[in-house]
């Protein structure tokens, strides 16, 4: 359980350029230990950028990160990763599927693994097996499969447990639910719910869900160009709706809402 | 030649390339990479086990050679990772490069022969060949067998394999360890190992310095059983080590990294052995690296054709 404080985030990309793209502008956020934050906003508004400087995917223009007490602003991105667990999109990405699960759960777990001569050995294994038989999933009985044989449900359910394996400050998911399919995205999202809580992780996660976005977490955050556009918790936070966020959205962005997904999500729901 | 004596000379050759084979497999198939160094290392694992056996030390001259062999492959690997040149470019300027390296190892020429200056019993200086593992285990054999005509190929073979299976048995381990498996997971999933926390850059370096020793062992092994060289000798090798791992691949799939790693050698051997034969039909040795690249095509187009073949059969049979 870690603070995380981003101050003055500034990134252009392509700077002096005719593409030129501000991308982050002058973004400052303090998440308490424990915080689980919601990040919504529409396509290009940052969201992903956010994410990619906090992992340090690339070199800010300005600004400062501190994550429980360590300014992480100059670590190399696998130097952060000691602290941060992450999970994208695409189930593909956090996992390596010419790997046995076993094997891939070792290889996250290295980070705070004590000291051993092969990276798959007995007493990590027994940890594995736990983990694996409390996703539910039947994985544990399958611990020497390859990864890649797994369908995207429960490679996703994998990943979070490889995300979240090494007591990580911070856990970012970046839509980690979008590609899987309606049943599955719920299953994986109750998990999320369920290990942040376990664990005390201080945790952001992008949704397009806007329902999901008021459901999970303690405090919600809506991202325009580069900005926090909006930041709600606590009471007011219960009492929002959908709809009128959607509605606050639009009077704080103060420009069309071009997104066709929270759009789409909104006459689903509305 | 008899069929026997036919395979045991293809042996001794293939139990040669091994390490190289082991070398390619990791670059392609564990890293997942086309590294074109390779061409350039075997021939530096020759000159540098060529210096140092006529220095009087041939055992310290494997060692040396592939040092040598690591040594590229750490060029190659900050090429790619530090400078973020392409790969396969990053190989070729490194095996470039070493044409002049190798050239400056043998003294400013094209060949040096295993031998050195020595005092012969009239006091007269004459060339003596240079004491090489080879012939040092000849001799330990004849000395232990009492066998004074024991067939030269046969403790070559003898010997090669003994190394070979030194070599693989520690691969196999190593490959299972903590940083053995950070090199597998790199040419798996380079981005996972990142957010691991594991420096991939590292893991890859280490990769390619491995796999290119390897591959300079077998230059230094083929430089003491053969004692010559040729600056030109490692052209090529590339595809003979890709067409060795293939035809591994071919009888034993492609499972765990050990069964991979078993799969090169015998794939090395198998390659040689049809090699003698076709040497036995006259195939003259300038065809060796046409018959290696054909090899390669044929074996890489096979699941094409499978394909191929296979959708045909489904169309006819829902057509019939």
């Amino acid at each position: 359980m870690s603070e995380l404080i981003l101050t003055g985030l500034k990134k252009t990309f392509e700077k002096g350029t005719p593409n030129a793209k501000l991308a982050l502008d002058d973004l400052s956020l303090k998440a308490a230990p424990g915080d689980f934050i919601t990040v919504l906003g529409s396509n290009g508004a940052g969201k992903s950028t956010l994410f990619n400087a906090i992992l340090g995917k690339f070199r800010l223009d300005r600004g400062k990160i501190i994550l429980g007490g360590t300014d992480i602003t100059r670590q190399k991105d696998y130097q952060r990763a000691l602290n941060i667990g992450c999970l994208f999109q695409d189930p593909m990405r956090g996992t390596a599927p010419h790997m046995t699960i076993e094997e891939n759960l070792a290889l996250a777990y290295t980070r705070k693994a004590s000291r051993s001569f092969f990276a798959v050995n007995r007493r990590d294994s027994a940890y594995f097996r736990e983990l694996l038989s409390s996703l539910k999933l039947g994985l544990e009985d399958r611990m020497g499969t390859q990864m890649g044989l797994l369908s995207g449900g429960q490679r996703q359910a994998a990943a979070l447990l490889m995300a979240t394996i090494a007591e990580p400050r911070l856990l970012l998911l970046d839509e980690h639910t979008a590609a899987l399919d309606p049943g599955t995205a719920e299953k994986v999202l109750a998990l999320t719910r369920q290990l942040v809580e376990k664990k005390h992780l201080t945790c952001l996660m992008i949704t397009h869900n806007m329902q999901a976005a008021l459901q999970m977490g303690n405090r919600t955050i809506v991202m325009d160009r580069g900005k926090i556009a909006l930041d709600i918790s606590g009471e007011a936070r219960q009492k929002l709706s959908v709809a009128d966020l959607l509605q606050r959205f639009h009077a704080m962005s103060g420009h069309d809402l071009d997104d066709d997904r929270i759009l789409l999500s909104q006459s689903k729901q509305g | 030649m008899t069929i026997m004596n036919l395979l045991i000379s293809a042996l001794s050759q293939g139990m040669i390339y091994v390490p190289m084979a082991l070398g390619v497999f990791i670059a392609f198939r564990v890293l997942n990479m086309p590294d074109l160094t390779i061409d350039g290392s075997f021939v530096v694992g020759m000159c540098v086990c060529a210096v140092v056996t006529i220095a009087g030390h041939p055992g310290l001259a494997l060692l040396c050679g592939a040092l040598a062999g690591a040594l590229a492959g750490l060029c190659t690997g900050i090429l790619q990772t530090k400078l973020r040149i392409n790969p396969i470019l990053s190989g070729i300027l490194t095996m470039t490069g070493l044409y002049t390296i190798n050239f400056m190892v043998l003294g400013g020429q094209s060949n040096l022969y295993l031998q050195k200056t020595a005092l012969n019993s009239a006091g007269v200086e004459t060339q003596v060949a240079c004491d090489t593992l080879y012939k040092s285990f000849r001799a330990f054999l004849v000395d232990v067998t009492g066998n004074k005509r024991l067939d030269a190929n046969l403790s070559a073979v003898l010997l090669t394999g003994i190394i070979v299976i030194a070599v693989l048995a520690v691969l196999a381990v190593f490959f299972y360890t903590r940083p053995g498996m950070a090199i597998r997971a790199t040419g798996d999933n380079e981005e996972m190992v990142r957010s691991s926390s594991i420096n991939a850059d590292r893991a890859r370096v280490t990769g390619i310095m491995l796999s290119n020793a390897l591959v300079a062992l077998s230059g230094a092994l083929l430089r003491q059983q053969q004692r010559y060289d040729e600056l030109n000798f490692g052209s090529g090798m590339l595809v003979v080590g890709l067409a060795s791992v293939i035809i591994g691949q071919v009888f034993f799939g492609k499972r765990s990294v050990t069964l991979g790693l078993i799969s090169a050698m015998f794939g090395s051997l198998i390659y040689r052995v049809i090699l003698q034969f076709a040497y036995k039909i006259d195939m003259p040795s300038y065809a060796v690296k046409l018959l290696s690249a054909v090899i390669v095509v044929i074996a890489l187009t096979l699941p094409l054709i499978r394909r191929l073949i296979r959708d045909r059969r489904a169309e006819k049979e829902e057509t019939a």
